[in-house]
């Protein structure tokens, strides 16, 4: 594929925004969703060339395009310049891949989901609005531009989190994930300005081939880049401290949470850290934190992930708490590892998502997992699609998440950091606390007795998402009749994805077999260009699969916890959170880490900015200095008003006062003044 | 030859004509005797045009007081014409109660 096309890419799904955006809403749903999936699907086809270009023989390691604006670059400030320069390497084509797949997958579910949605229009619009950034983000060539992308499915998440603006939830909730972000973007942008100040430019290129001409560079300033680098990853990818929002995202619409806060947007900090890798090469410090960074949130969140009840929550703690596994890998230098668990993540996540929406779907918008139970039958395709994902994230092989967890984790183990193998530990535990929610959520979902009622509390947490749709009319139309009359599989326009990504969430993870299990780890292979630097991978076979028999272990007993809790015996859980009702109720209430947030540092935020801010020097100083501006000039004017009369013979006796006093100081002034 | 009268008589006289009629045109309510006292303000600089021409021998300032007058005169028929319409519209010669573009 010729270089100059790689715009095309994203500006595709920027024209369907465009269109859908203006005349959407006077279309029949029929074209809004032709005109969102077409320019979707055609770049998904320019992948697929731009992947077949790339990997001809001879083909170079990256392609890129600068684009310019009738001749004159975007930005060029005495030595600085930016370019919309998009370039191509391996890691990339990878990322455009997810997005771009992944997306026009959901993409196709959307169209069933949201068929009996209001706002049709509007969700498409920004559903390829956030397409447009996502790939603008992954395609840029300069920190710049990324962060343009970054900024706009930040727009584009906050817009679909408050999808149901109506919603008071749901409106702050997309308040919350921009204004957290926001936090994030203040360390991007510092960044950003450092790299400026150091570099005099933000191209990928220039700056990392001057970081790599200087071996001797350790620490310093590439340390302050690198943390203020890794602040805005920990917004974006809503790692510790700044995860609080991503959870509350879950208010959107459930494609939303499947495409921006699981396979893609989310993943754009985990993207920009293997992109800016080799500052971080240069920082041990700045990977340590990556690394303490990644498997504190991991553990964190898989923690409330344990007992959480919305089942979307659930999925949401679990993105956490796997986007904190690729934090880690990162962090240890194993940038390919993580790069490999978020390809396979971006699977089974977006599948955990969408079969979670199918079910929400087919309930008619119960989202709370104890109105749920034995739907095993009646949603059939859901049930095996999500089996599926389930067991891809919980690490059994050879579904994908097996193999990139357990890359993640041997590769920590034998990293060189001082805390690796406290890491590893941390990690492993974390991999059994995956297996065991996870389970949890499928037996409580799909397994047991039938507990949903049509009488659900539509308005608890996060409900209400198909109050509109049909399936909740016929529900309550028909409520006399046996519950399960009402539960329905979804159609095939949403089942059809559900089950391309579960056939990528088993084979998914093949293309990453390593060495050690007679694999030829395809992944590291075809990135190895790109990320080749980093902590070298010491090979060591015994021990990769002695770590992978110790953590399919754990997951077994994760697994068989989660059986005999909720399947053998469905009281058990309930009796150890009766004996422990401190730590439960403190882990059911995510730690108070909201109600902390709230009161160290959004109350007192607040208080200052109406105590001090608002009162003092807003309308104390400013409005104050205004108003007294104002009235100066008033009651001046008052004075000089009355000159102006209006009575002819005031003029008169002013121009007769101003007569004679021109002719007192031509007469006297002589003599007065000038002598 | 009879005594010259000082010039300073002259001025002392147009000041003084000058001056009533200014304090008559701020004083007066009466927009006819408002009229007059312009009149008199002008004809008080005529006389300083003349006794000034007289003085220096010099023709312009005596040539100033027709122009004077020729303005005076048109004035006068245009002001008379506006003060008959101002009667007529309003009934009164008050000054202060033709007001009506005032705020």
């Amino acid at each position: 594929m010729p270089a100059s096309y790689l715009w095309l890419i994203p500006l595709l799904p920027f024209a369907g925004f465009l269109i859908n955006g203006t005349v959407g809403r006077r279309s029949p749903r029929a074209l809004v969703s032709a005109v969102a999936l077409i320019p979707t699907f055609i770049s998904a086809c320019l992948w697929v060339w731009l992947w077949f270009t790339m990997k001809a023989p001879g083909a170079p390691e990256s392609i890129s395009h600068v684009t310019t604006l009738f001749g004159n670059p975007w930005i060029s400030i005495s030595n600085f310049h930016a370019d919309f320069a998009l370039s191509v390497d391996h890691l990339t084509l990878i990322m455009l891949g997810v997005v771009t797949g992944v997306g026009f997958l959901i993409h196709i579910y959307s169209v069933g989901y949201m068929a009996h949605e209001e706002g049709y229009w509007r969700f498409f619009a920004y559903l390829n609005l956030f397409m447009f950034f996502m790939l603008v983000l992954v395609l840029a060539a300069n920190f710049l531009l990324l962060f343009v992308g970054w900024e706009g499915v930040g727009l584009a998440s906050y817009l679909l989190i408050g999808f149901y603006f109506r919603k008071d939830s749901a409106a702050n909730a997309g308040k919350k994930a921009f204004i957290v972000n926001r936090i994030g973007d203040f360390g991007f942008l510092l960044a950003m300005f450092l790299l400026i100040a150091h570099f005099g430019s933000l191209d990928f290129f220039t700056v990392f081939t001057s970081i790599q001409k200087h071996p001797e560079w350790q620490g310093g300033f590439l340390t302050a880049i690198a943390l203020l680098l890794v602040l805005g990853a920990t917004g974006k990818s809503a790692q510790i401290p700044l995860y609080v929002w991503l959870p509350d995202a879950m208010e959107g619409p459930t494609p939303v949470s499947a495409l921006i806060h699981a396979a893609t947007m989310v993943t754009a900090g985990v993207y920009m850290v293997a992109r800016a890798h080799v500052i971080f090469d240069h920082s041990p410090y700045a990977m340590g934190v990556v690394a303490i960074i990644g498997a504190a949130t991991a553990i964190f969140a898989a923690c409330i992930g344990l007992v959480q009840h919305d089942i979307k929550r659930v999925l949401a703690y679990s993105t956490v708490s796997q986007l904190g596994y690729m934090f880690l890998g990162c962090g240890v230098g194993a940038y390919i590892s993580g790069i490999f668990h978020l390809l396979t993540h971006a699977f089974f996540k977006a599948l955990l998502f969408l079969a979670a929406g199918s079910v929400i779907h087919a309930l008619g918008g119960v989202q709370d997992m104890r109105h749920m139970g034995g739907l095993r039958k009646s949603v059939p395709m859901t049930f095996w699609t999500m089996t599926a994902g389930v067991v891809a994230i919980a690490g059994i092989p050879p579904l994908s998440g097996f193999f990139s967890k357990d890359e993640i984790l041997f590769r920590v183990f034998t990293s060189n950091n001082p805390i690796g193998k406290l890491l590893w530990f941390v990690g492993l535990v974390t991999a059994g606390m995956t297996s065991f929610y996870m389970f949890r959520l499928w037996f409580k979902t799909f397994f047991g007795e039938e507990r949903f009622e049509e009488h659900a509390d539509l308005d608890a947490h996060g409900a209400a998402v198909h109050t509109t749709s049909d399936s909740h009319a016929v529900m309550v139309a028909d409520h006399d009749d046996h519950h399960a009359h009402s539960v329905h599989e979804s159609p095939l326009v949403m089942t059809g994805p559900l089950m391309i990504l579960a056939l990528l969430s088993i084979i998914g993870g093949w293309v990453g077999i390593p060495f050690a299990f007679g694999g030829s780890n395809e992944v590291e292979h075809f990135l190895e260009p790109v990320l080749a630097a980093g902590i070298p991978n010491v090979p060591n076979y015994p021990l990769e699969i002695g770590l992978a028999a110790v953590s399919v272990l754990v997951v077994l007993i994760g697994f068989y916890i989660a059986y005999l809790f909720y399947y053998k015996k469905p009281g058990t859980a309930a009796a150890y959170a009766e004996r422990f009702p401190a730590f439960y109720r403190i882990v059911l209430n995510k730690f108070y880490i909201d109600e902390i947030y709230q009161n160290a540092i959004v109350t007192p935020l607040l208080m200052f900015s109406r105590l001090i801010l608002g009162v003092v020097v807003d309308a104390g100083l400013i409005n104050g200095t205004a108003a007294t501006a104002g009235a100066t000039t008033k009651g001046l004017s008052k004075l000089t008003r009355n000159v102006q009369s209006g009575n002819i013979r005031s003029y008169a006796g002013w121009l007769a006062l101003g007569a004679a006093a021109i002719i007192f100081v031509m007469v006297f002034g002589h003599s007065l003044w000038l002598h | 030859m009879a005594t010259v009268v000082p010039i300073s008589w002259y001025l002392v006289l147009a000041a003084v004509l000058f001056s009533v009629g200014v304090a008559s045109f701020l004083l007066k309510r009466n927009i006819i005797t408002i009229f007059m006292s312009i009149e008199l303000m002008l004809n008080a600089v005529n006389l300083t045009f003349v006794a000034f021409s007289h003085l220096w021998n010099h023709i312009s300032g005596q040539v100033f007081v027709f122009f004077v007058m020729v303005v005076a005169a048109a004035e006068a028929a245009v002001g008379l014409a506006i003060i008959i319409a101002i009667f007529r519209t309003r009934q009164t010669l008050n000054v202060d109660q033709v007001n009506l573009l005032k705020l």
